[in-house]
């Protein structure tokens, strides 16, 4: 589970990060969104990995983390997630502001020569 | 007004925070009257800035050991629940931020508010993430607030529309999205390594951090510090700052002047925590780092303003320089040097934001129209924000004739005065409070201090001096252009409102120099219980929660 973790968020952020070096604002958008889920898984994984186990302390059970899975890095993603939705939309109406203004979505808002 | 602060103490804490959010929310109910919306504003902003002088006289008049408030927002157990605090360092910074806040609201509703919708619900938003960045002892919380003001900057930074601000507020959302990433990496490996989130808890268990997750602790730490260093605006990561800045309204750029300090803020804050509790080679390496970060972009900032000829592009690159010179400053981890440099960031911004305004009034002047263009009060709510066209190009018209013989009318003695005022605080030229600083400074630098060699001491020494003679030349080739070669134009004419905020930033940095005694004494008190965060530490971790 780990390996296929790391995997997904190795290949999440390298997608990322070469879309958002691309010249066209759309690319750099996505690049950003798939940088955004890179980051979200990385933050679940900094907790403890564990798969079936509760985030809250149920009775029964004894309170400690080889019974729970943690549950700060849940909450955190929680609002990574909307923080990022909502930027993201914002950054999605720039982009089509800027290419309704300048006819054209190279992120300089002009063509290089 | 000793007694109410004392009896209201820990909840003030969190007024400057749930002021603006108030507001902001007041605004969204009145709808469009913009009027009153503008009314709202003020009056919150007026309240916020009370406030941040009762915590900034709170602060100053008690001992240093007890000059730090908490408050439990959600009455929680300390380091599960969110903390804020406030110590010296937070009540100046909110008090700046109040000061500039103020100001810019009242420039905006003279004219700026008129050019697109929710100005003043977004700008009361942008005081709230700001004052909650200063306030809040939790990294998480910081970065939740860091992403409110963004947001409202991002929104801010629109104001107006039209294709430059389009253009380079792209620029800005991008690099910005692209630090919040930087943030969570760094949160999450610092949250990963020492399991908690609270800063002086985290500050606490640094210690018993074992070594073999030292090194993950360290590229956390530094991850985190590229994601403050882009927001500080930091050479290499820096470029994106002079044209957000020149293209934003000018009111927004006054303001935006202390955005970048709350990356500065932030680093400081971090830095001075961890650094007691850290082996002495990851310490020096990062001091080290910051010291030279610091010293290029001062250099990178001081010759950016001799390239320019707007005079907002000059107010951008005079930002740098001040962000340049915190961090190198922040680097050396010395007391006089930090109190120094606390009190050149108080003349540095004010002389940013008044300058932000003031190139406003000198480029409208220069467009030789007859009065300043009118929004129409009922249509502008009506018609989307991006349909209101931007301010056209400037361009030379050198076809006029020049005059002769032609008196200084009163408009161009204030413009030309306060232009003046301002380059003598960026150049730190007396009698202003710039010379003060860097004077502070430049002692400091001579006296030997800790980890970082002295070499990068006498470049510093060298680079301060050196950037005061290029903001004076950047400045006086501006002035002559702007003030001594009219070429026939049309006597600006200069709203009270729009001229009053400037003059009183500007008597506000003259105030400074008059009580410079206080003000050093208060900035050498913040930086001596910053490099000894014990008591901070302590005040946080002791915090319980109230019962009924």
């Amino acid at each position: 589970m780990e390996i296929l973790l790391s995997i997904a968020i190795g290949v999440l952020g390298a997608s990322g990060v070469w879309l958002v070096l691309r010249p066209r604002t759309f690319q750099v958008l996505m690049g950003l969104s798939l940088l955004g889920y890179a980051v979200n898984l990385f933050i679940f994984a900094m907790g403890s990995l564990s798969m079936g186990q509760e985030p809250i302390v149920a009775p029964g059970i004894p309170a400690d983390l080889l019974h729970y899975t943690d549950p700060l890095p849940q909450a955190l993603v929680l609002t990574a997630i909307v923080i990022g939705f909502a930027t993201t939309a914002l950054f999605l109406v720039v982009v089509l502001a800027l290419r309704g203004l300048s006819g054209t979505d190279h992120v300089d808002g002009e063509e290089r020569q | 007004m000793r007694d109410w602060v004392s009896h209201a103490m820990p909840h003030l804490i969190v007024v400057p925070v749930a002021l603006p959010m108030l507001a902001a929310a007041v605004m969204l109910l009145l709808g469009g009257q913009r009027r009153a919306q503008a009314l709202v504003g003020i009056l919150s902003g007026v309240a916020g800035l009370i406030v941040a002088v009762a915590l900034l006289q709170w602060a100053d008049t008690r001992a240093t050991s007890e000059a730090i408030g908490v408050y439990l927002p959600s009455n929680w157990h300390v380091p599960f629940g969110i903390v804020l605090a406030v110590d010296r360092l937070s009540a100046l910074m909110l008090v700046l931020t109040a000061i500039l806040g103020v100001a810019s609201l009242a420039f905006a509703a003279a004219r700026w508010d008129r050019a697109g919708v929710h100005f003043h619900t977004l700008f009361q938003i942008q005081l709230m993430g700001l004052n909650g960045a200063f306030l809040t002892a939790d990294l998480f919380n910081l970065f939740v607030f860091f992403e409110v003001t963004l947001a409202a900057s991002y929104g801010l930074l629109l104001h107006g529309s039209g294709r430059a601000r389009v253009r380079s507020g792209l620029h800005y959302i991008a690099m910005n999205l692209l630090a919040s990433v930087f943030f969570l990496i760094g949160v999450a490996m610092l949250y990963g390594v020492t399991g908690t989130l609270n800063m002086a808890d985290m500050a606490r268990k640094l210690p018993l951090v074992p070594i073999g997750d030292r090194g993950l602790l360290h590229a956390g730490a530094a991850i985190l510090g590229v994601a403050f260093l882009i927001k500080a605006a930091a050479w290499p990561l820096n470029f994106w700052l002079a044209g957000a800045y020149a293209a934003a309204a000018a009111p927004v750029a006054a303001l935006f002047t202390i955005l970048t300090k709350v990356g500065v803020y932030a680093l400081l804050r971090l830095w001075t925590l961890m650094l007691p509790s850290e082996e002495a080679g990851a310490a020096s390496f990062a001091g080290e780092a910051l010291v030279y970060i610091g010293l290029v972009t001062l250099a990178v900032g001081a010759a950016g303003m001799l390239t320019v000829k707007q005079p907002r592009r000059l107010a951008g690159f005079s930002i740098v320089v001040s962000a340049g010179t915190m961090l190198a400053a922040i680097g050396f981890a010395s007391v006089a040097l930090i109190g120094g440099a606390l009190f050149y960031l108080l003349a540095s911004t004010l002389a940013g934001a008044a300058l932000f305004l003031l190139a406003e009034l000198i480029e409208r002047s220069r467009e030789m129209r007859p009065a300043p263009r009118d929004f129409h009060d009922d249509e502008a709510d009506r018609v989307p924000a991006y349909v209101v066209p931007d301010v056209p190009e400037r361009r030379e018209r050198l076809e006029e004739e020049a005059p002769v013989g032609q008196a200084i009318p009163g408009t161009m003695a204030f413009l030309g005065l306060a232009f003046a005022a301002c380059a003598l605080l960026v150049a730190g030229l007396p009698p202003l409070p710039g010379f003060l600083a860097k004077l502070a400074m430049l002692r400091a630098l001579l006296e030997p201090s800790g980890t970082v060699p002295a070499a990068a001491a006498w470049t510093m020494f060298a680079l301060l001096i050196a950037s005061g003679l290029l903001s004076t030349l950047a400045f006086s080739r501006a002035g002559i252009r702007f003030f001594w070669a009219p070429r026939g134009r049309p006597v600006p004419k200069l709203a009270m409102a729009e001229s009053a905020p400037i003059a009183a930033l500007l008597l506000l940095a003259a105030a400074l120099t008059v009580l410079a005694e206080p003000a050093l004494r208060y900035s050498q008190a913040t930086a001596r219980s910053l490099l000894d965060p014990t008591q901070y530490i302590e005040s946080v971790m002791a915090a319980v929660p109230r019962s009924r």
